[in-house]
């Protein structure tokens, strides 16, 4: 007994030395081995008397197991410990740059089209397209614009013949008329898109966008109108509250017509909306005239309501703070690096227009 | 439409200050340009004197001026006029000074070398009359003691500017605009004064309005104004004139100029003498010609409305006058005329021969019927007060009665466009101060218009008459309905939208570019299109529609190219043009890309762009779009200007007639042609136009939910083919054999070269073998791999490589 428990407390005593893998190994062979120390106990334990043979079995096996447990023990420690210094010499400088990777945009007109529509989609507009090239009778005449009309003037136009029929469009106008001849009243419609006029300055440029909106019910009347920009307006430029006038003008479709000022002030060289006692033109609107209507098949007697005319581009600026607006067209990289937009920044009424 | 407060106060009796006035004039609807003193610009013109005048060294014709301006160093001024002479009291213009005459800013200026600061003005230069022979000579006795001071005398009244719109002919007068000012409730519109003037005799020459087919005048009033002395207008007049920015020329003509501002009643008056006989309103003769009064030429076509006389062309009725009949400073008789024109033949004419006047504009836009003869008795008047003469009678030739038109109104009309109600007595008060004649019936008005709203045709007009005076802000701000009558997008726009943002995503910058283009540039990307011309383009570099997403793509990325930028990556999403036809559009996505991928990484290899980066942008964007690639078909046809071996088209199935992409790089000979430096350039369209709608919606994907969880295996194949058979044929071959058990082939290398004969190619690939009933025995797996060899083998002539 006294030797077996020597031998448990010589090896406790070395396992607690600092060991590799091969002294461990080399330990556990001379214990466990084939002809290990505790290995021969166990064969001798045949040749042992039988009231003796199971007390020393019993010790002997207590003293294999506690050794047991102390090898595992100590191997574990020391693979630890070698994977440990292994990683160690694998670390790498994490501040290098990563791979890669492009980060697209949305370019802001886009961007402002969707939020258009989604704000408009919540008061339920749908949206109309049309084509880019119209003919006189859609762009003007149908618009209550005959030729003799000196407010053609206001339109510098390009013409795609000489005898001026086929024309780029003005305005997102004609979209209204291509929507009531095909359809059937109600209507409640934003058209957005291009429009062209051969101007060419800092605030003017010869292709522009528009948005058109378009509301024909029995009884839509100027209230409303009212109501469905300053809903717009507010939730355009996310502010709750918005100053906004509403001052008569002339556009020959529409009767009565109105144009829109909005509040702003120049707070730190930044225009700021809604608030101040300066005035900035936004957009153009009024009843649809009823000889538009007349021109449509819609009954002018039935039916009745209004419409509106955004510069897009302009509605852009003013939000975003983009002074010139040819910067728009001319695809400058840093540009549109700058004013893009992420294109997971999905403009949404649930989510909101903007982060 | 310019202005001053003083003159409007002629017509408006009113207690209100400018501001209020000026705050109701946008409120009605006469919008407010600008309000501010005119004299301002006038401050910089100084009496000066010349100290001392020396030749110039290098030029013969101009003078070095010593220039006092009142300050304690004269200035050096560089004058070409031939009176510029020592001790000349004239007029000084400093650097900034805009000249009246042409609008010029000066500036300090070296002339043959010799600096000069500033200009000596000639009376013409500041409209002061047409003088433009030397600068002007102030008399000493009047000016010597005001050497420095201004010259124009500052002039406190300020001058408003209002964009009258089209619809509002009647404001184009100050009367006009006084007239809605009174209705607005700012002030009384003032009695026109009745004159005194003795009319004597008869008009002498004859007029007639001829019958003509669309004969232009309809009325031509007239009177003969005799023994006159035409002379400089009086300063009041001047000012007038000067101050709304014209140009006073003679009082005679400065009368009709002050009598049109003052009334919008156009007038014209001719030299009686010069008159052949008699006046013939006709139209022209294609071929007559006439000199008019901006010196030039016109050749007439038919059917113009002309004034004319026995010889010929006076003038062009409502437009412009004649050289030929013009007033002049010694001209002793006048014909004053006094007449109406119609609209659409003013229109028509001037827009043929490209004529703009004060006249015209009016005219086009409809002159009161009814103001002919208040028209001949102002003028007249203040033409004999200023240059004396006898008045005859007045000459009237009509030949419409110009009635004034009537409208029924249903007051209820109102309330139905604008939501709010006004009371019955004040929409009369209204319309009575507008000028209508009102009488109530019942809920009916029955309305006179006045004959100088031409706008006015129909109750809508009225309804915006009542509101603009009333206020717009009486229109209440009713809560928007929620309402939904269609979906707000429909299925091409949501894939608009989605495919915009899609390309995005995969890193490149979307730009917005003109829809028109070079038609250089165009040429290189049209393939058979017809090029679309613009009539009138705003430049020679865009003066066609674009047939391509490409033209403006390629010209921007050569200007970022030269700005610097290596590795660009820009698409846009928007129309091309097929033909000058409404609706023959196409909505295409163009994306290019240039430069490298991962160039100076650190840990990756930088590699020139090819082909394959843009066929995968371009098909993964359609698989995210919902289209099924397995079904894709890939042909190797691509428009010109795609690199011919290194570009394709993509189908979204191998039936399908038109491809719905192209993809590859872009064509070396392009990059030659348009000076474009980059290591790559590739690119791919999206015909928007061909994608069928996915009818397959998401929640019917969705619910089909099936997986199988049997062993998979994997099997690698090598075959040699052809060197021009294509990978996509081998896939479909193996694919075919049985689509159950092969879920899915990669291809993971190509080899030519050694061990593989010159016209051979080695394509090794990946087969993945599952089925959705049992695991596969070893057997099976056997099975199907022999079958794989055998058909491949069979149906491509390859061979397997062992």
């Amino acid at each position: 007994m006294s030797d077996i428990k020597k031998i448990k407390d010589d090896y406790l005593n070395k396992l607690n030395n600092d060991l590799n893998i091969e002294s461990l190994n080399q330990i556990k062979t001379e214990l466990f081995g084939k002809n290990g120390k505790i290995s021969n106990y166990f064969k001798k334990l045949g040749s042992l008397p039988t009231d003796e043979r199971k007390k020393f079995a019993s010790d002997l096996n207590s003293i294999k197991n506690e050794l047991q447990v102390k090898i595992d023990t100590k191997l574990q420690e020391i693979e630890t410990k070698e994977i440990n210094s292994k990683l160690e010499n694998e670390k790498v400088d994490v501040t290098l740059p990563e791979r890669e990777f492009r980060r697209g945009k949305i370019h802001p007109v886009s961007q402002v089209i969707d939020e258009i529509s989604s704000i408009f989609s919540e008061i339920g507009f749908s949206v109309e397209e049309g084509p880019d090239i119209e003919n006189e009778h859609y762009n003007f005449t149908a618009l209550n614009t005959p030729d003799n009309h000196p407010a053609r003037d206001m339109h510098d136009t390009f013409y795609l013949d000489n005898n001026k029929e086929l024309l780029l469009r003005t305005h997102t106008s004609p979209v209204q008329v291509r929507t009531m001849l095909n359809g059937k009243p109600p209507f409640k419609i934003i058209a957005p898109g291009r429009t062209y006029r051969s101007d060419s300055d800092q605030t003017h440029s010869p292709m522009f966008h528009q948005v058109e909106g378009l509301h024909i019910d029995k009884d839509i009347n100027m209230g409303h109108l009212k109501g469905c920009l300053n809903y717009f307006i507010k939730s355009f430029f996310e502010v709750d509250k918005i100053k906004m006038r509403f001052r008569p003008s002339h556009f020959p479709f529409t009767e009565p017509s109105a144009e829109v000022d909005i509040g702003y002030e120049i707070k730190d060289g930044k225009i700021v909306i809604g608030e101040g006692n300066k005035w900035l033109e936004i957009l153009g609107c009024g009843m649809v005239h009823p000889n538009v209507l007349k021109n449509v098949k819609v009954n002018p007697d039935k039916y009745q309501g209004y419409a509106f005319g955004i510069g897009i581009d302009r509605l852009g600026m003013l939000k975003y703070g983009i002074n010139d607006l040819r910067a728009f067209f001319e695809t400058d990289y840093r540009w549109l690096n700058h004013f893009g937009f992420d294109p997971l920044d999905v403009p949404s009424n649930y989510r909101g227009l903007s982060r | 439409m310019k202005f001053t407060i003083g003159w409007l106060k002629k017509h408006l009796e009113t207690q209100k200050k400018d501001n209020e006035l000026i705050e109701k004039l946008t409120n009605i609807g006469l919008e407010v340009e600008s309000f501010e003193n005119l004299s301002s610009s006038l401050d910089s013109f100084k009496v000066a004197k010349i100290v001392n005048a020396e030749q110039h060294p290098n030029a013969d014709r101009l003078r070095i001026c010593d220039v006092d301006i009142g300050l304690d160093n004269t200035v050096k001024v560089v004058c070409g006029a031939p009176n510029a002479k020592k001790d000349l009291l004239t007029i000084y213009a400093g650097p900034g000074s805009i000249i009246p005459k042409n609008n010029m800013k000066l500036s300090v200026s070296k002339i043959r070398g010799v600096t000069s600061y500033g200009m000596l003005c000639s009376e013409s230069e500041l409209n002061l009359s047409n003088e433009s022979e030397g600068i002007t000579e102030l008399p000493t006795g009047k000016y010597s003691d005001k050497i420095g001071k201004n010259f124009f005398k500052s002039n406190t009244e300020k001058v408003v500017d209002l964009s009258i719109t089209p619809n509002r002919p009647d404001c184009l007068g100050v009367r006009g605009i006084a007239r809605d000012l009174a209705a607005a409730g700012v002030g009384k519109l003032k009695k026109i004064p009745l004159n005194n003037i003795k009319n004597n005799g008869s008009q002498k020459i004859k007029v007639s309005i001829t019958k003509d087919k669309n004969q232009g005048c309809t009325i031509f009033g007239s009177c003969l104004i005799e023994g006159v002395i035409n002379k400089e207008s009086p300063k009041w007049l001047k000012e007038k004139i000067i101050s709304l920015g014209q140009k006073p020329i003679s009082a005679i003509v400065d009368i009709t100029n002050y009598v049109m501002l003052d009334l919008n009643r156009p007038l014209h008056a001719y030299d009686a003498d010069k008159i052949d006989k008699e006046i013939i309103v006709r139209n022209s003769k294609k071929g007559e010609t006439f000199e008019a009064l901006d010196n030039k030429e016109y050749k007439l076509g038919d059917d113009m409305c002309v004034i004319s006389d026995k010889s010929g062309v006076l003038g062009l009725g409502g437009i412009i006058g004649g050289t030929r009949s013009g007033t002049e400073i010694n001209t002793k008789n006048i014909l004053l005329e006094s007449a109406y024109f119609i609209p659409r033949s003013i229109r028509k004419t001037s827009k043929l021969l490209n004529i703009d006047t004060d006249a015209k504009f009016r005219f086009e836009r409809g002159i009161d019927t009814h103001s002919i003869e208040l028209g001949l008795s102002k003028a007249a008047e203040l033409i004999s007060e200023i240059c004396g003469g006898k008045i005859s009678n007045f000459d009237i030739q009509q030949t419409d009665k110009h009635e004034k038109n009537k409208i029924k109104f249903n007051v209820s009309l109102f309330e139905k466009i604008t939501g709010f109600k006004v009371n019955d007595n004040e929409i009369i008060k209204i319309l009575t101060d507008l000028g209508f004649e009102v009488s109530k019936e019942k809920f009916e008005l029955n309305l006179k218009i006045p004959t100088w709203r031409p706008d006015i045709t129909q109750p809508i007009d009225i309804v915006e008459e009542i509101v603009r005076i009333k206020g717009y802000e009486n229109i209440e701000t009713l809560q928007p309905e929620r309402t939904k009558i269609k979906d707000t997008l429909n299925a091409q726009q949501k894939l608009f939208h989605f495919l915009q943002r899609s390309v995005a995503s995969k890193g490149y910058f979307e730009t917005v570019t003109w829809s028109f283009t070079d038609s250089k540039i165009n040429k290189l990307f049209k393939e058979t299109l017809k090029e679309i011309k613009i009539v009138n383009p705003i430049s020679s570099e865009l003066d066609v529609l674009r047939n391509s997403i490409f033209t403006n793509l390629t010209f921007y990325i050569k200007k970022n190219l030269d700005r610097g930028f290596k590795d660009i990556s820009l698409f846009e999403i928007g129309p091309i043009f097929k033909s000058s036809k409404p609706g023959e559009q196409l909505t295409v996505i163009g994306a290019i890309k240039s430069g490298k991928i991962s160039r100076l990484n650190w840990n990756e290899k930088e590699r020139i762009v090819d082909v394959f980066d843009v066929k995968k942008d371009v098909i993964q964007t359609l698989v995210e779009a919902g289209y099924d690639k397995q079904s894709f078909f890939v042909r190797d046809k691509s428009p010109s200007y795609y690199h011919p071996g290194k570009s394709g088209s993509i189908y979204l199935d191998k039936d399908e007639k038109e491809p719905v992409a192209y993809f590859g790089e872009i064509h070396p000979n392009i990059l030659k042609k348009l000076d474009i430096k980059t290591e790559g350039l590739v690119g791919f369209e999206i015909y928007m136009d061909y994608l069928r709608e996915n009818k397959i919606k998401l929640k019917d994907l969705k619910t089909n939910f099936e997986y199988s969880d049997y062993q998979k295996s994997e099997r690698d194949f090598a075959f040699v083919v052809d060197k021009n058979f294509k990978a996509q044929d081998l896939i479909e071959i193996i694919s075919s054999i049985d689509k159950n058990l092969i879920r899915s082939i990669k291809i993971f290398d190509i080899y030519e070269g050694e061990n593989i004969p010159q016209d051979k190619k080695s394509i090794a690939l990946n087969v993945t073998i599952q089925s959705s009933e049992k695991t596969l025995e070893e057997s099976d797996l056997e099975k199907i791999n022999k079958l794989i060899i055998s058909t491949v083998e069979t149906k491509s002539g390859a061979k397997i490589r062992s």
